[in-house]
């Protein structure tokens, strides 16, 4: 045998490169960028918040992760936990919803799509609201819309700032109409808040669609978006099939929206935490008036003299 | 015949009907051309058409309900407002560089009452849907009417809004100019607003772009209306993998005005002319009107701020989960 024949026929039997199923498997050692395809250490990779060390992709990260990369640590109170999902529909399609609950909740490890607490984001307390894709793709029903009120409420109540951060696909079907009012109510406990002086951020990640996009996620005083997120309202295949055209590569991403003028800015995700922080800061009733600039060096040394000025009820603004 | 010539939309379910229909007439035309006395028969059949048309009408499946709601005869936001209206005075544009033919609006009086009125506008036939875009209002057609409704508050206006529509128009266009951002602003604006809002669906409640007019203090739905959080169409391409399923996804989705009564969403069912609102569109302007000039009485009664609270709640409650300690 030849030295060519042998190549041959080493790449017809092994191929060199094995095909390696994606960051599905989650105690997986390494994983592999989805852009750029290059392999990481799966630790360095969570240490790097799931954002690509060589091109800079921002991978999927969940619920659980997103509350370590944005919380200080130890000051996370999960709220509302014993809010769970029912089927008021008596919903089937090819298997039941009482069935796709049940596997959902042992797969992720949550009771639905969106855990909601309290915290400090660099000693800033806020109300969060974190929304998990990986729950039935992240789908607003009953449970997602009564967390994400009790939050907003709580929020308007104890004087705080409200942050969600959305990824959905908008409003699940296995619950009907009850999830289409979700995003009426969600966007009524938002106007109460708002009207209050106090401020609410959304968080847009890949992909925040449907629903949620023509409600809270479009609601926000400051809308913050990850990069390379898709976000819109339709579904990009929806609009395909009805225009029958290709659509431009770059339509439905954060930073088509930064152009269209629907978001404020692209963070990404190594720089949300400092950046919800100053935002925050720069909005508390207490922070000093423009005649005194907080010191523009950092960030980190500028605390609220008063820790808890966002404990005190809203003083409008004259 | 006669009877087909004046339904020219006949849906299947409602042929064996109008087959009876059309043989009722046939038989009188008889009678009258050879001068016979038939009155008798014509009466058993005609009795016999009114427990078919009983039948047919009580039991319609949901896909069929969609079908009705569909009707291309339906009518449509501007023929209620023409049957109901005393005056009307339809105001045009967002004030942003776009004015959507798919969502009307104006000044009105109703019962001697100034009102607005807006509402999703379907086409007549093909040419006037191309036109109208099918009822699919586009970001201008949201804004618009949050333009309309802002007036009505500031004249303290009652405000009252039509759904008919099979949802937001899915386009790059709308897409760029913030389909999303339209219909979130309206559903949080309308939440503001100090006068009475009472919202209608006519025909088809087709998800956001339906929900996009229809926060207000009142619900109220049509007999053979639906209303449904995606159209069973797209629920079946998604959730079957298989369009064609789409009757089985209008069953699961639970797109019935009776539906939304179990669930709570609903403040009214309107009934509908005995073959639907489109066999006797005054009739059902009638009854629209009677349900809108009761509510419009109830809801003035109150405060400004009472209206608010009381819309808050009326969304606030809507649900069902549970509550495990």
């Amino acid at each position: 045998m030849s030295l060519f024949d042998w190549f041959a026929n080493r790449q017809k039997t092994e191929p060199a490169i094995q095909p390696r199923p994606e960051r599905e498997i989650a105690d997986g050692l390494w994983t592999k960028c989805s852009q750029c395809g290059v392999l990481a250490y799966t630790k360095d990779l969570q240490a790097n918040q799931m954002v690509c060390l060589e091109c800079g992709h921002h991978m999927r990260t969940n619920s659980h992760e997103r509350i370590q990369q944005l919380i200080d640590p130890q000051t996370w109170t999960p709220l509302y936990e014993g809010v769970q999902p029912i089927d008021p529909l008596n919903f089937r399609d090819r298997k039941a919803y009482t069935d796709r609950l049940r596997e959902m909740q042992a797969k992720t490890g949550l009771t639905d799509a969106v855990q909601t607490g309290t915290g400090t984001i660099d000693g800033l307390p806020v109300a969060l609201g974190v929304m998990d894709f990986r729950f039935m793709g992240g789908s607003m029903g009953s449970v997602v819309g009564e967390k994400l009120c009790r939050l907003i409420e709580y929020g308007s109540h104890e004087g705080l700032t409200v942050v969600i951060i959305c990824a959905s696909g908008g409003a699940r079907m296995q619950e009907g109409m009850l999830s289409l009012m979700q995003m009426a109510k969600i966007s009524g406990a938002l106007e109460r808040h708002q009207a209050a002086g106090l401020l609410y951020i959304p968080v847009l990640t890949h992909p925040t669609t449907g629903g949620v996009t023509a409600s809270f996620a479009m609601l926000g005083d400051i809308i913050l978006a990850e990069p390379g997120a898709t976000i819109g309202f339709a579904g990009r295949r929806v609009i395909e099939q009805t225009l029958r055209e290709k659509l431009p590569e770059d339509f439905q991403t954060s930073e088509y929206l930064l152009q269209c003028g629907f978001v404020d800015a692209i963070v990404p995700r190594t720089q949300l935490q400092k950046t919800l922080a100053s935002l925050i800061r720069l909005h508390q009733p207490g922070s000093p008036p423009s005649a005194e600039p907080p010191p523009s060096d950092s960030n980190s040394q500028h605390h609220s003299p008063d820790t808890h000025a966002h404990l005190l009820p809203p003083t409008p603004q004259s | 015949m006669a009877a087909t010539k004046t339904r020219p939309f006949l849906l299947d379910f409602e042929k064996p009907l109008c087959e009876l229909e059309a043989r009722i007439d046939q038989i009188r035309e008889l009678a009258r051309e050879n001068n016979v006395d038939v009155s008798g028969q014509i009466h058993e059949l005609e009795m016999k058409a009114e427990q078919l048309r009983g039948e047919i009408f009580s039991t319609l499946t949901p896909a069929q309900r969609l079908q009705l709601a569909r009707h291309p005869r339906r009518p449509s936001t501007l023929d209620y407002i023409q049957a109901m209206t005393d005056e009307w005075f339809e105001l045009h544009g967002d004030r942003r560089g776009s004015d959507d033919p798919a969502l009307v609006g104006g000044v009105a009086r109703l019962a001697g009452r100034p009102v607005v009125i807006l509402g999703h506008q379907k086409g007549r036939d093909t040419k006037d849907n191309v036109a109208r875009n099918f009822g699919m209002a586009s970001p201008g057609g949201y804004r618009k009417a949050l333009r309309l409704m802002e007036h009505a508050n500031r004249f303290g206006m009652p405000i009252l809004t039509f759904i008919d529509t099979p949802g937001a128009w899915a386009g790059i266009e709308a897409e760029r100019l913030g389909q999303g951002e339209a219909i979130a602003d309206n559903l949080r604006s309308m939440f503001q607003l100090d006068v009475p809002i009472i919202c209608t669906v006519i025909g088809e409640g087709g998800s956001g772009g339906a929900l996009g007019i229809g926060v207000g203090d009142r619900l109220l739905m049509f007999e053979h209306a639906v209303y449904t959080v995606a159209t069973p169409e797209a629920c079946a391409a998604i959730l079957w993998k298989d369009a064609s399923k789409a009757p089985q996804a209008a069953a699961a989705l639970r797109i019935a005005a009776r539906d939304l009564q179990e669930l709570g969403l609903l403040d009214a069912i309107l009934p509908e002319p005995a073959s639907g609102a489109h066999a006797d569109p005054l009739a059902a302007a009638a009854t629209l009107k009677q349900a809108l000039v009761v509510g419009l009485e109830e809801l003035l009664s109150l405060s400004a701020a009472q209206r608010r609270e009381g819309r808050y709640r009326k969304f606030r409650q809507i649900g069902q989960f549970q509550e495990v300690r």
